[in-house]
């Protein structure tokens, strides 16, 4: 029956979103608030494992979060229009179309210059939205509540039915994206970490798999960047700060390049320290984090995903070996 | 005319600021290939410790030319303090690990040292007024700039050129040269590898302090100017090259000529202006201006 689930991923997507609904419904409403927003940053971590898959880290994965946010937010405001799969699938597609053109540039770039690179682009957009009065500056904009297909959820149903809402799309990306991992071009972002010019040799252009992972990545970003801004219901421009990408990486490096539901656990586990701490240490939670952040670099090098690839290497040949 | 001279007076001021903070920065990336986000904090301790020693807040006010000492003295502390400490404790057990985890542990060292200074100094600005009327005021055409200011521009280069000289001139600078070009081929050499990245921490540490002590004058000390400083002086290092202390220089001064421009003509972009200079230079010259191109993996 495990065996059933984990070898096909459908099945297993859909175990998950039945399971994360049957706890959501039995949670209280302050739970499932950091609960969807922990879902909806798992989405920006899915796209950065798909960078980091190649080797490469962004410092200012922030950028297209928070362009996500106020694409969601600003259209919603101008148009009236509040249907939150729209909005969020807008946020989505902009943020993979600004990805696919900026990624042409940053491809030429690795290590540490495509991070600062990308870095240099969310401080740009920070400072410019900081300044930007017409779209509310520093103190940002708020938002209207969201409705699903015309439906407009009453005050007490609103947070389980958005929850619903993240569980569902959160499950269908990371059934897409694990389909993607496997997939020629997938599979050939693990190439381009281990060996850029042997995979040329093979015929493969190393640029083409950056900005195509890259757009994604994006994409992934602006759709959690959204998904925020509908849940939170105020966007600021804090969002596109290099500490918020910080945090990003962060709970990247803590979920690893080798599985979809360790990035999202990598985010809850993050979001969960973030609230202990902020709960019971007000003023000591960016030391827990901080610890907490040294700790699992130190003893969880490949990330907790790699705590389950572990004993699943003995089974299933790994997803690198394929790649060769 | 006057516009131009305020501009190149306020970015020189400005660039000097930044040279100070990011000449340990662009030090410790050259030797250890660590970009050290942590160096804001470390900077922010430098610039409390001149506040605990000097600005009168914990002890009496120091005023008058002993200030000076003093702060430098504060310095020295802070590095002696914390440099070996973060070294051996933190940074050391992470050697060999990719450039970018080693940017993410400084970031965790960095989270945990400004809840330790909020922890040590509270939440409230600190001022170390004294020291700022020193050297009076400088008159330049109709504008009066205080003298201060210009002493830290001093103070800037005389840093860079006593640390370019150093590596230049002097046999452990030669050592360190050695360890940059190569830390493999130096230890096989019998360099003793850890003990220059000891001490380079260590001073990088130093130079971080001081660039906070001798500004913390001419601002309010709180707990978050380590953060503004670090994301300015990442800006200054990658534009000059990562690693080059010359590229830092001109770094900083193009970085504080751009924002000074902008202030004057454009408020709004001061921001804008310094990132959008950073993003280009990466887009024409990716290794900075004074960098070495980077080999291809292979």
């Amino acid at each position: 029956m495990i065996h059933a689930v984990t070898s096909s991923p459908p099945l297993a997507a859909l175990v998950c979103a039945a399971a994360l609904m049957a706890v959501g419904l039995m949670l209280p409403d302050w739970v499932l608030f950091t609960a969807s927003l922990a879902l909806a940053k798992g989405l920006v971590v899915l796209g950065l494992v798909l960078l980091l898959r190649m080797g490469a880290v962004s410092f200012g994965q922030g950028m297209y979060y928070c362009l996500g946010a106020y694409i969601c937010g600003l259209v919603g405001n101008a148009t009236g229009v509040q249907d939150a799969l729209f909005l969020v699938i807008l946020s989505g597609l902009g943020c993979c179309a600004l990805g696919a053109v900026l990624g042409v540039f940053l491809s030429a770039y690795r290590g540490v210059f495509f991070a600062m690179f990308n870095l240099a682009l969310s401080m740009i957009l920070y400072g410019a939205l900081l300044k930007a009065t017409s779209v509310g500056g520093s103190d940002g904009i708020g938002i209207a509540p969201p409705s699903y297909f015309g439906l407009s959820p009453s005050d007490e149903y609103r947070s389980i039915l958005f929850y619903a809402f993240v569980v569902v799309i959160a499950a269908g990306v990371g059934l897409a994206t694990r389909i993607y991992m496997r997939s020629e071009l997938g599979l050939a972002a693990l190439a381009v970490r281990d060996n850029e010019i042997r995979l040329e040799y093979l015929g493969l252009s190393v640029r083409r798999v950056i900005v195509f992972n890259y757009a994604i990545a994006a994409g992934l970003a602006g759709l959690g960047g959204g998904l925020v801004a509908l849940v939170s219901g105020h966007i600021i421009p804090e969002f596109a700060y290099w500490t918020t990408s910080g945090e990003f990486v962060f709970m990247t490096v803590l979920s690893g390049p080798s599985s979809i539901v360790a990035a999202f656990g990598a985010t809850a586990l993050f979001e969960t320290v973030r609230l202990v701490a902020g709960q019971y240490l007000p003023n000591a939670w960016q030391l827990m984090l901080g610890a907490f952040l040294l700790l699992s670099i130190l003893f969880l090098p490949n990330g907790i995903g790699a705590l389950a690839a572990g004993r699943r290497r003995t089974r299933a040949p790994d997803a690198k070996e394929d790649a060769r | 005319m006057d516009v131009f001279l305020t501009i190149l007076v306020d970015g020189t001021i400005y660039g000097a600021w930044l040279f100070l903070i990011a000449i340990g920065l662009t030090l410790v990336f050259g030797v250890m290939k660590i970009l050290n986000v942590a160096h804001g904090a470390l900077y922010a301790i430098g610039a409390y410790a001149a506040a605990t020693l000097v600005g009168g807040n914990v002890i009496e006010e120091v005023a008058g030319f002993w200030a000076l000492p003093l702060m430098l003295l504060g310095s020295i502390l802070v590095a002696v303090i914390l440099g070996p400490f973060l070294e051996k404790f933190v940074l050391r057990l992470f050697y060999g690990r990719d450039e970018v985890v080693l940017l993410l542990v400084t970031f965790g060292v960095s989270l945990i040292l400004e809840d330790v200074i909020r922890m040590i100094w509270g939440v409230f600005s600190q001022y170390v007024a004294a020291p700022y009327s020193l050297f009076g005021n400088v008159e330049m055409g109709p504008l009066y700039y205080v003298g201060y200011d210009f002493f830290v521009v001093a103070l800037a280069v005389l840093v860079g050129v006593a640390t370019s000289l150093f590596l230049s001139r002097t046999i452990m600078g030669k050592i360190v040269l050695a360890v940059i070009h190569d830390a493999e081929i130096s230890r096989a050499m019998g360099v003793n590898v850890s003990r220059v990245y000891l001490y380079t921490f260590t001073f990088g540490v130093f130079l971080a302090a001081v660039a906070g002590a001798f500004t913390s004058p001419m601002l309010a000390v709180t707990p978050s100017i380590g953060v503004n400083a670090i994301i300015l002086s990442f800006a200054v290092v990658v534009i000059g090259g990562m690693g080059s202390i010359g590229g830092a220089a001109v770094g900083a001064a193009l970085v504080g000529l751009s924002r000074a421009t902008a202030i004057n003509f454009w408020p709004e972009a001061e921001l804008f202006v310094i990132y959008a200079v950073m993003a280009a230079v990466l887009l024409f010259r990716p290794q900075g201006l004074f960098g070495e191109p980077a080999q291809r993996r292979i």
